[in-house]
């Protein structure tokens, strides 16, 4: 590496993560006079800032969720696209994990960081897939940094689905999941293995579907979910917000089955204590495995590890001689509460915050 | 087919509560699967297949093999399970690996492959499963599946699937074995019902209506004969020349939980009855029965602390003689007369209970106040012994509950439909707390007995009136008065409050009571017999 150590010049603020010599905050937890937001998700994207840069995407996503008023000055910067701040260059590289979501590259006297903010190997139709970009500081997510964690093609899940509908073809699948990102990839998803009919969506998941298909992204046919009606919902899927699905609304479906898409629920116990009867191993966030090949295929000699439980990573990376640093965030980890919160959702008490991330 | 479509079958069945979905699940594996793979799948759910290839050692160890000490600490502090870690964190070793294996050639390679080729063939076979029949093929060969299937639940699947009568398939299932081809083959209609021969079977068991008011006033009182209904366990006691069986009434087989009883069966016959703990002559309540069920092994203090005995009521088989068709007052000559002949130790006959009218008969059960007795039984007098719940045979007439008014001290989330409420209740009673004041001690748990729209009522009483939280538990402001329901109290020294509840339930909720007002504990233990 040439030039100064990154330790020098990014650094972790109250307000988050903070590019000195560019005056530059990422993902920051609190309004900043400049933030580079790398995707819509509640814990990432907050209001507040007076310039906020990003993908278009990411940018419509946030006006939508937040409102336009929200921020001061949006600037739009296209994936791979080269930016001057002072003599900081930026860029934005795809990321793989919502509509719109991006790495930001950051050079400065020769030194190059990344920082990964969440991110997936796992194809994705609904967005575009994640570029390794070799590095010097390479900053990575944690959330599935367990051995343990190992999400199965997520086609094998839906064909569990789809073969429980043909089991049970009078009850209401109801599936738990995220309004920005994991809705869209399970209606992708069930479009891919050749389900044609209408998918139910809770109210909560209808603007940003809607918002996908306005940016180009084809969905297929959706309804509301209209709970009233439980004899239209009989052996049909209906998507909710995961608070949704514990809470009364859900219980107001015919004899519902109900399902779960999350990461979380590769682990037993974590779906028994969901109350979920047909869990959904279907994540929008690198495993175990792609963890490793990433920083592996990065190839830079220093991680430092945010967003989730680093010690498991930390120790492997100093088993293959790469230094692993854990970077404390305040802040992250809140995504479900922010985003029911976000989509005015009620009964978000329910369940608790013990699933940090999407 | 693979042990991959049982793994599936298994995950289903452990994340569904639901019986009728269990059924579904269950029916779906019986069509779906060839032989011999679908009657081994059977016999793993309900236990009765009998073999035990792996300890959980041998899998702890092939995993220390393969994975670095601080992730696999990690890991399993996280996961919590042994089995599922395992399954989870396997690094499959890179190359070919072998086909999934099927149940058949899991079961069959077991038992061939000498005790020291057995990690190499279960790292093979981990190697070839993803997680979930990792997962599956561990549970089996450490023998920990408990998905709850009951082997009477996989009946009523078979029978459900077939369409043949679940009694037919009671009569046959402990007369064929795993993996059950000549039962599928009948089912499925290529052969006749296989014939259970001298094997030790069980026979589907007469059951008892409750008696409702209606029913009690068109009795005839010459055409019916009374007996105690006793607070033990019902059991079946089969004995002959092909060997001795102790079923449950759902048909479990409990042989190996009750030896004395096993030895004293040396007659041939067919028997009903209640099985308790007698000490010369009186019966102790059920929370001392409850002692003894369900273990595998019994030690011998166990049998001298807990001596169990049988109370007759029917005779089904008398030699190899069906007297199930007879009349019931003439099964119970036959009765009295075989237990005169054999002499069965740790057995007596359940008396005959005298009366002359129905008001008679009503101050009998109103007078039955011994923890042993539950109420009456009624059984007409020419009732023949048939399978299963026919209305106007057989009647049960139990006491009428006692109850008394209690205060909701905490709530916990219920399961599957009720997973959104709160709807397991403990309650507690008044006492002294020693310093001249009084206090709540917890006496019981209620789950049950409540309408709908009282649950919803708890629900949000619970959810308003919390003032702490200990994981899915809340506390709750001790405010609220329940009249609790129940059948017996009964001396206890697991419980703080030394007496325990049987079957308690709410009765009526009484937000109308101060708390103050509830009853206290001495009043329960003078209720204790
Ligand atoms: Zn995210
Ligand atoms: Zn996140």
């Amino acid at each position: 590496m040439l030039g100064p150590h990154p330790e020098t010049w990014l650094k972790v603020t109250p307000a988050g993560l903070w590019c000195e010599p560019a005056n530059l905050y990422i993902d920051p937890l609190r309004a900043v006079p400049r933030a580079v937001i790398t995707h819509g998700h509640a814990d990432h994207a907050r209001p507040g800032h007076d310039q906020v840069l990003a993908t278009a995407e990411t940018l419509a996503i946030m006006r939508q969720r937040l409102g336009a008023a929200a921020f001061g000055a949006q600037q739009a910067l296209a994936p791979g696209k080269p930016l001057q701040l002072g003599d900081v260059m930026i860029r934005l590289v795809p990321a793989g994990h919502v509509l719109g979501s991006a790495q930001v590259v950051l050079e400065w006297r020769g030194a190059r960081v990344v920082i990964s903010g969440d991110y997936k190997r796992q194809p994705d139709p609904t967005c575009a897939g994640f570029e390794p970009v070799p590095c010097d500081v390479f900053v990575t997510e944690a959330t599935f940094a367990l051995p343990v964690f190992r999400h199965p093609p997520p086609e094998a899940e839906i064909a569990k689905l789809l073969k429980s509908l043909t089991l049970f073809p009078e009850r209401t699948h109801v599936i738990g999941c995220y309004a920005l990102g994991k809705t869209q990839r399970l209606l992708a998803l069930l479009r891919a293995a050749g389900y044609e009919k209408p998918v139910h969506l809770h109210g909560a998941l209808m603007p940003l579907t809607a918002l996908y298909e306005t940016l180009g992204v084809a969905l297929g046919p959706v309804a509301p979910a209209l709970v009233a009606d439980r004899a239209a919902l009989r052996g049909a899927i209906v998507l909710a917000p995961p608070s949704a699905i514990a809470d009364r609304w859900a219980r107001r479906l015919a004899d519902p089955v109900v399902a779960l898409a999350s990461g979380w629920m590769g682990v037993r116990q974590r779906a028994k204590s969901r109350g979920v009867e047909l869990p959904l191993v279907i994540s929008d966030h690198a495993d175990w495995e792609a963890l490793n090949r990433t920083i592996d295929e990065v190839a830079a000699p220093e991680v430092w590890v945010t967003h989730g439980r680093e010690d498991a990573l930390v120790h492997a990376l100093a088993q293959r001689g790469i230094r692993g640093r854990a970077l404390y965030l305040v802040g992250r980890g809140e995504e479900e509460e922010n985003e029911t919160a976000a989509d005015g959702v009620a009964g978000a008490a329910s369940g608790g915050g013990e699933d940090p991330c999407p | 087919m693979s042990i991959t479509a049982f793994a599936g079958l298994l995950e289903r069945l452990v994340f569904t509560p639901a019986r009728q979905s269990k059924l579904a699940l269950l029916a779906d594996w019986f069509a779906s699967q060839a032989d011999p793979d679908r009657g081994i799948g059977l016999a793993a759910l309900t236990g009765t297949l009998d073999f035990l290839a792996a300890k959980p050692s041998l899998i702890r160890d092939l995993v220390a093999a393969r994975t670095d000490p601080v992730l696999w600490a990690l890991s399993y502090d996280y996961v919590g399970d042994l089995a599922e870690t395992v399954a989870l964190i396997w690094p499959e070793r890179s190359g070919p690996h072998l086909p999934p294996p099927s149940l058949q050639e899991i079961v069959a390679q077991l038992e061939e492959t000498p005790k020291a080729g057995l990690p190499e063939l279960i790292g093979a076979w981990l190697d070839a499963l993803d997680p979930s029949g990792r997962l599956a093929l561990i549970k089996l060969i450490t023998g920990g599946l408990r998905v709850g299937v009951s082997g009477r639940l996989a009946r009523v699947a078979l029978a459900a699937w077939s369409g043949q009568p679940v009694e037919a398939i009671e009569e046959v299932w402990h007369g064929v074995a795993p993996p059950y081809t000549a039962l599928f083959d009948w089912l499925e209609g290529r052969t006749p019902r296989p014939d259970p021969a001298l094997a030790p079977i069980f026979r589907p068991l007469m059951l008892a209506h409750p008696l409702e008011p209606v029913d009690f006033g068109n009795l005839d009182p010459a055409a019916w004969r009374a007996e105690w209904k006793w607070d033990g366990i019902r059991v079946q006691l089969t004995a002959g020349p092909g060997g001795r069986r102790i079923w449950s009434r759902s048909g479990e087989d409990i042989s190996v939980t009750f030896p004395e009883i096993i030895e004293a069966m040396d007659f041939h016959g067919v028997l009903d009855g209640e099985l308790l703990i007698i000490r010369d002559g009186a019966v102790a309540p059920f929370a001392e029965l409850q002692q003894r069920l369900n273990r595998k092994r019994v030690s011998a203090a166990m049998l001298a602390g807990y001596p169990a005995g049988v109370r007759l009521y029917d005779l089904l088989f008398d030699g190899a003689e069906d007297c199930r068709p007879l009349t019931f007052d003439a099964r119970r000559a036959r009765l009295e007369g075989f237990l005169a002949r054999a002499q069965p130790a740790r057995m007596d006959l359940s008396a005959a209970v005298a009366f002359s009218g129905l008001d008679e008969l009503a101050r009998l059960r109103e007078g039955a106040r011994a923890a042993a007795i539950e109420g009456l039984m009624l059984k007409r007098a020419d009732s023949p012994y048939v399978a299963g719940r026919v209305k106007g045979l057989w009647w049960k007439w139990k006491r009428a509950p006692q109850t008394i008014d209690v205060v909701l001290l905490y709530a916990q989330r219920g399961h599957g439909k009720r997973s959104s409420f709160y709807s397991d209740y403990t309650f507690g009673l008044w006492r002294p707390n020693g310093e001249g004041g009084e206090e709540l001690v917890p006496v019981g748990k209620a789950y049950s007995g409540y309408t709908d729209a009282e649950l919803a009522w708890l629900d949000r009483w619970i959810r308003g009136n919390t003032v702490a939280r200990f994981g899915p538990v809340r506390e709750v402001e001790k405010a609220l008065v329940l009249e609790v329901a129940f059948d017996a109290a009964q001396r206890s020294n697991r419980h703080k409050s030394g007496v325990a509840l049987r079957f308690p339930r709410i009765a009526r909720l009484r937000p109308d009571k101060p708390a103050a007002e509830a009853d206290r504990l001495e009043t329960l233990l003078r209720w204790i017999t």
